[in-house]
């Protein structure tokens, strides 16, 4: 029982770090009906820039401040320079899916050059701020209740940036309808800009937070997650902001009882076999909202 | 009647070249097979290169494949590695436990990842577009899974060693003698000539209906649930019979990180660089994706830390400035009418002669 209490928890705490990632997928999806592939190599590039900052002793805060906000200039940057000339010539979906694998590689490549970062693991700084939590035989990492405040944070402001402000709202709008919504006088471009940006600082903020729970990174750190974030934003219904916490939530428990249970072999996969139990019986998703087949 | 055809230029490179090929069509084939056949006996065919283009042909082969699926019905997998790994290991466990001969476990091999790709077709009813790539690449992960956890059978983590080269009356077909590219040349014009008959078919056509707009093709009667899991299940045999093949000529040694996500999006990209729909494409993308990392860190040898990034730039710069690919071109050529079309027009003396569309 405590073992599995154990893994639960272990479970909960990684959740919340990949919905903070599957809230990239996410919005994105939303706005552009696109799988951004080069998400996962985002967050790897998060985690380095902390790792930089602290290694020019700017402080813990500090680094992961300048590194969310590198991040999501960066996701910025791959919008504007790949993504956005192929939605201006209309081409078809599978070239812009291709496209974010290749920004994927670019990324991850970049940051294995041996001077820039290497190719090695190399040593995260721990987010063990305070004592583990004990409650009967069970410990709980300090860095795991960051982990949890942190993301619960997060996504409560990302809810309310969705739902209460005007650019919520224009993201909405052209969630529902591009062409209806520029007529209305939303800057488009503007706005999926800005859509990219929060997905990389998300991604940047949960690589720093997972980072600081495992202590290592690695350029090919983005690759798994990436991946198992987007299986839990598609679990929770792609497009909709609380489904990719669920989703997030219903992976991470999963796999951290399946790996206690029948080994790590089956953690990575354990997203995916949810992932099309769900597809297959529920095709949008928990949350998703039914497409609609227009003639 | 020639000025009629709008935007096609007569004096245009691709006109001119077109009409070349096809006129000399049947010369330029015997050259190109005789290129072919003689490619292992003379003297460039060292190991290496004997490698690299066994290597080329084998992803035009599962280009063509996947090419079946995404480029004539219109529907992208992301995990055609799962079939890749699920042929390469019914083939080298038939081969290796039940001391089968390389021929019938390659058939074989096929058509379990035919079985494979039916049960995987079944989702494409209920989903479409990118739901259905999302189950395919979870069923790439999921034949990972079974692949590391099944360890009384697969042996995990480890792999399969020891599988025995393929024989055919006592002959041994290895690197060396150039045999692995013999059966991989016969396989993939096999495979080419194969998709070649599909797309002209009453198949094909379904498939393309099916792509361009599924519910007309419902519409006009095209049994779309059919022919969905159908080029599901082609393209999963093609795949299946390609990983058949490199389970012999990897060194007798596979394991589960030879068919991960990475290898689906490296097929996928052979596809849509060389140029969705065609065969020349898969050829021509399978030649230039495999031979860039090869070639590359020779030439630019200060670079070499630098030639994944490249290729990723080389990736992004394709979708940007080619996206139907780099032989991805709409064909000048008349288009090819079947004969009893051409004798019913003929016979309505709209063309003249009947004759192979020359003047259309």
């Amino acid at each position: 029982m405590q073992t599995f209490l154990g893994a639960v928890i272990n479970g909960l705490a990684l959740g919340m770090a990949y919905a903070l990632i599957a809230v990239g997928y996410s919005m994105v999806f939303g706005v552009l009906r696109l799988i951004n592939f080069s998400h996962g190599a985002v967050y790897a590039f998060g985690a380095y820039m902390v790792f930089f900052f602290v290694s020019l002793k700017l402080g813990l805060l500090a680094s992961i401040l300048l590194s969310v906000v590198i991040s999501g200039l960066l996701a910025m940057l791959v919008d504007k320079v790949a993504l956005e000339p192929l939605r201006k010539k209309k081409s078809i979906p599978i070239a812009t899916l291709i496209t974010t694998i290749g920004v994927s590689f670019i990324i991850q490549n970049v940051l294995s050059i041996e001077y820039v970062f290497g190719s090695e693991r190399r040593a995260f700084p721990s987010t063990n701020l305070f004592a583990n939590l004990s409650i009967g035989n069970i410990t709980i990492q300090s860095s795991q209740i960051i982990m949890l405040i942190v993301a619960v944070l997060l996504l409560g402001v990302l809810t309310f940036l969705v739902q209460g402000t005007k650019v919520g709202l224009a993201m909405r709008a052209i969630e529902q309808n591009r062409k209806a919504a520029h007529l209305a006088g939303i800057n488009v471009d503007l706005v999926i800009s800005f859509t990219f940006f929060i997905g990389g600082a998300c991604a940047a903020i949960a690589g720093a937070l997972i980072g600081g729970y495992y202590g290592v990174i690695n350029p090919g750190m983005g690759s798994t997650i990436g991946l198992k974030a987007f299986a839990a934003a598609v679990v929770g219904g792609i497009g909709v902001l609380h489904g990719a916490v669920v989703g997030g939530l219903v992976v991470g428990v999963v796999e951290c009882v399946a790996a206690q249970y029948l080994g790590s072999n089956v953690r990575d996969p354990m997203a995916f076999v949810i992932l099309i139990l769900i597809l297959i019986l529920k095709p949008n998703g928990l949350f998703g909202k039914k497409g609609i087949t227009k003639v | 009647m020639k000025k009629k055809l709008g935007t096609i230029r007569e004096n245009g490179f691709l006109y001119v070249f077109e009409h070349f090929i096809d006129a000399h069509r049947a010369a330029l084939i015997a050259l190109l097979a005789l290129l072919a056949i003689a490619f292992p006996y003379t003297p460039v065919a060292d190991r290496s290169t004997q490698r690299i283009v066994t290597m080329i042909l084998l992803y035009a082969m599962l280009g063509m494949g996947l090419n079946v699926l995404t480029g004539y019905a219109g529907m992208v997998s992301l995990g055609h590695a799962g079939f890749y790994g699920i042929g390469a290991y019914c083939c080298a466990l038939l081969t290796t436990r039940l001391n089968f001969s390389f021929w019938p476990a390659l058939l074989l091999a096929g058509c379990l990842a035919a079985l494979v790709g039916f049960l995987l077709g079944l989702p494409s009813l209920r989903l479409s577009g990118t739901y259905l790539s999302i189950v395919t690449l979870g069923f790439c992960e999921i034949v990972q899974m079974v692949l590391k956890q099944w360890d009384s059978v697969t042996n995990g983590n480890y792999g399969i060693r020891n599988i025995p080269k393929p024989e055919l009356f006592g002959h041994q077909f290895n690197l060396q003698n150039g045999g692995f590219y013999q059966i991989i040349l016969a396989l993939s014009v096999l495979t080419a000539l194969g998709c070649l008959a599909i797309k002209r078919s009453k198949y094909g056509r379904a498939f393309q209906a099916i792509r361009d707009d599924e519910l007309a093709a419902g519409m006009m009667g095209v049994r779309t649930a059919r022919y969905k899991i159908l080029a599901f299940v082609i393209s999963a045999f093609i795949t299946g019979v390609a990983g058949g093949f490199y389970s012999v000529i990897n060194n007798g040694y596979i394991e589960p990180n030879n068919f991960v996500f990475n290898v689906s999006v490296l097929i996928i990209s052979v596809v849509v660089v060389g140029g969705l729909g065609t065969i020349r494409g898969m050829f021509f993308g399978a030649a230039l994706l495999q031979l860039f990392p090869q070639v590359f860190p020779q030439v630019f040898r200060f670079l070499n830390e630098w030639r994944f990034v490249i290729y990723g730039v080389l990736l992004v710069a394709a979708m940007r400035f080619r996206p139907q690919g780099a032989l991805g071109w709409q064909s000048t050529l008349p288009y090819p009418l079947s004969r009893r079309t051409r004798e019913e027009l003929a016979h309505r003396s709209v063309l003249p002669g009947g004759e192979k569309g020359a003047t259309p």
